[in-house]
């Protein structure tokens, strides 16, 4: 589905953030990203968001290579991309069913067409009864949920989550780890960039290392 | 048997199409109720509405000052060259009435001339009265008479023709077409003019200079909301497009707020002005600036404007967008 071969990235004039990276994301899939802070995780996730560039190096996403993707295409291509960001980037004046509902929104969907199933998520997420709530008045954990939801809605082929228990305490965590466990049994490859191994050991799965720019991969 | 039914078939598909414009329509109103994407205004979207208002309304003022005075200008210019005067000095041996009548006849039988009318003994008395006091008896006097003759402003007379059959026919008769006055008042009115569109054109570059930076501010605390509607999927025209919209309405609301300030006031100087007719001040300023009515154009300038203004917002916003997204997929 996704496959990096020798890729590697600077900013600007600065030093490789990423050297000789390679790696195949196969469909269904479940793997943790780790690695210490700094080590570029978030560049990584980045990249196979495809809002960075590699400086050398090929990107096969989806069967296309991405420097042939044109910026006019990006936006259709990310729609078979979910993804959850460090800081949930949630829309502070839509509700939390206006804030999931918005990737449908945003194609131009009538608001009947997805009303149902935007509910049923969010009720699949326990938001059920937070929906009409504006995200300032939501707690950390139920934020991460909105974002979660947000990025499944289009039923993505693959979600890349940047610290989902980042913010959340460890019951928490489990539970939203469950959740995305879920939702690869249900068929959609998941990429978790983390380094808390606490969560990392709850799950027999790949993991993906970050040191020093290289990346090794655990089966 | 199928002539019963058809109608009632009619009936059916006539319901059918009723309840499903119904739901269309409801669909729409709920479309509606969604909040929408770009948020209402923070403090810097409603700077932006305040600073344009206030932009336009001196900008709105500026444009119908260099109205009022083009147009007063040109009033000026016209009710002069409306009319010239033969001026006959008394001399010795000379018989007035007889000069006064030969050259009202020389002036109106030249094409252009609408009329000529003798200055009686009685209003030039009136007009010398100032100066000498009641009861001046013209006899005694050499006093100069006069004679006004009206002019066609488009077809004008030839007047160096009349001043040499005046010569030959009336001596001592001096034709003054007010050549002088007019051309000095056209210089005149042709610099106020210019100095006026060029304050106009500062004033119409600091708006738009002032509109973009304003909008530009309001725009920076939008910054991650296009993120987001970025990574959520949306294409950059459907971005820009809901900023469009959203900048472009606020702009219009803040110039259409200055542009009808700028109409009240000029409105209740037009009544002060029509209020004052008959008084010394009201006349001095009427003489000044005719009515202080900035007219037709000067409303449709107003208008145009506001909707100038309003697709500056939209263009600096659109433009803004686009600039963001470019910056964030490199």
């Amino acid at each position: 589905m996704i496959r990096f071969e020798n890729v590697g990235l600077r900013y600007g004039m600065g030093p490789e953030v990423l050297r000789d990276v390679s790696f195949h994301l196969p469909e269904r899939s479940f793997q943790f990203l780790s690695g210490p802070s700094g080590t570029g995780k978030t560049t990584l996730l980045r990249l196979l968001f495809m809002s960075l560039k590699p400086t050398r190096g090929l990107i096969n996403i989806f069967g296309k290579d991405r420097s042939r993707i044109t910026r006019e295409d990006l936006p259709l291509m990310r729609r078979r991309i979910g993804i959850v960001f460090q800081d949930f980037r949630l829309l502070d004046h839509l509700t939390t069913y206006e804030n999931v509902a918005l990737p449908l929104r945003v194609r131009g969907r009538e608001e009947t067409s997805y009303r149902g199933d935007v509910i049923e998520l969010l009720k699949w997420v326990g938001l059920g009864d937070r929906m009409h709530v504006l995200p300032p008045v939501l707690s950390g954990g139920e934020k991460q949920r909105a974002a979660i939801a947000r990025a499944l809605v289009e039923q993505p082929s693959i979600l890349l989550a940047d610290e989902p228990t980042g913010n959340v305490d460890p019951q928490l965590a489990r539970r939203l780890l469950r959740l995305l466990i879920e939702l690869n049994r249900m068929g959609t490859a998941v990429v978790i960039a983390t380094h808390d191994i606490g969560l990392m050991d709850q799950v027999d799965a790949r993991r993906m290392v970050l040191s020093g720019g290289r990346l090794h991969i655990y089966d | 048997m199928t002539n019963i039914s058809q109608p009632r078939q009619q009936a059916i598909h006539l319901k059918e199409r009723i309840q499903a414009g119904v739901k269309r329509q409801a669909a729409r109103r709920l479309a509606q109720r969604q909040t929408p994407i770009v948020p209402p205004d923070n403090v810097a979207g409603r700077a932006m509405v305040l600073v344009i208002a206030i932009m336009t309304f001196l900008s709105c003022l500026t444009l119908g000052a260099v109205t009022l005075v083009r147009d007063t200008a040109a009033t000026w210019q016209t009710q002069i060259a409306r009319e010239a005067t033969i001026q006959i000095k008394p001399a010795e041996g000379l018989d007035m009435q007889k000069a006064l009548t030969d050259a009202r006849a020389v002036a109106a039988g030249y094409s252009g001339v609408d009329s000529a009318e003798i200055v009686d003994a009685r209003a030039t008395a009136r007009l010398l009265e100032p100066w000498l006091g009641p009861g001046l008896d013209m006899d005694e006097l050499p006093v100069p008479r006069l004679i006004i003759v009206g002019i066609d402003p488009v077809d004008r007379p030839d007047f160096a023709a009349m001043r040499a059959e005046l010569a030959e026919k009336v001596p001592g008769a001096v034709l003054d077409d007010h050549r002088t006055w007019v051309d000095r008042l056209v210089a005149m009115a042709r610099s106020t003019v210019s100095i006026g569109m060029s304050v106009l054109v500062l004033m119409l570059s600091a708006t738009a200079l002032t509109v973009i930076f304003a909008t530009r501010g309001a725009m920076a605390g939008n910054g991650h909301v296009i993120e987001v509607l970025h990574f959520v999927g949306a294409e950059a025209p459907f971005i820009a497009r809901q900023f469009r919209r959203h900048f472009m309405l606020a702009g219009c609301r803040g110039a259409a707020a200055g542009g009808m300030a700028a109409i009240i006031v000029f409105i209740l100087f037009s009544w002060w002005s029509s209020h004052n007719i008959a008084t010394p001040q009201g006349d001095q300023a009427a003489a000044l600036f005719g009515n202080f009515s900035i007219g037709i154009s000067g409303y449709v300038g107003v208008g145009l404007a506001v909707l100038l203004i309003g697709m500056l917002t939209a263009t600096t916003s659109h433009v803004t967008v686009i600039t963001f997204l470019r910056r964030i997929e490199t």
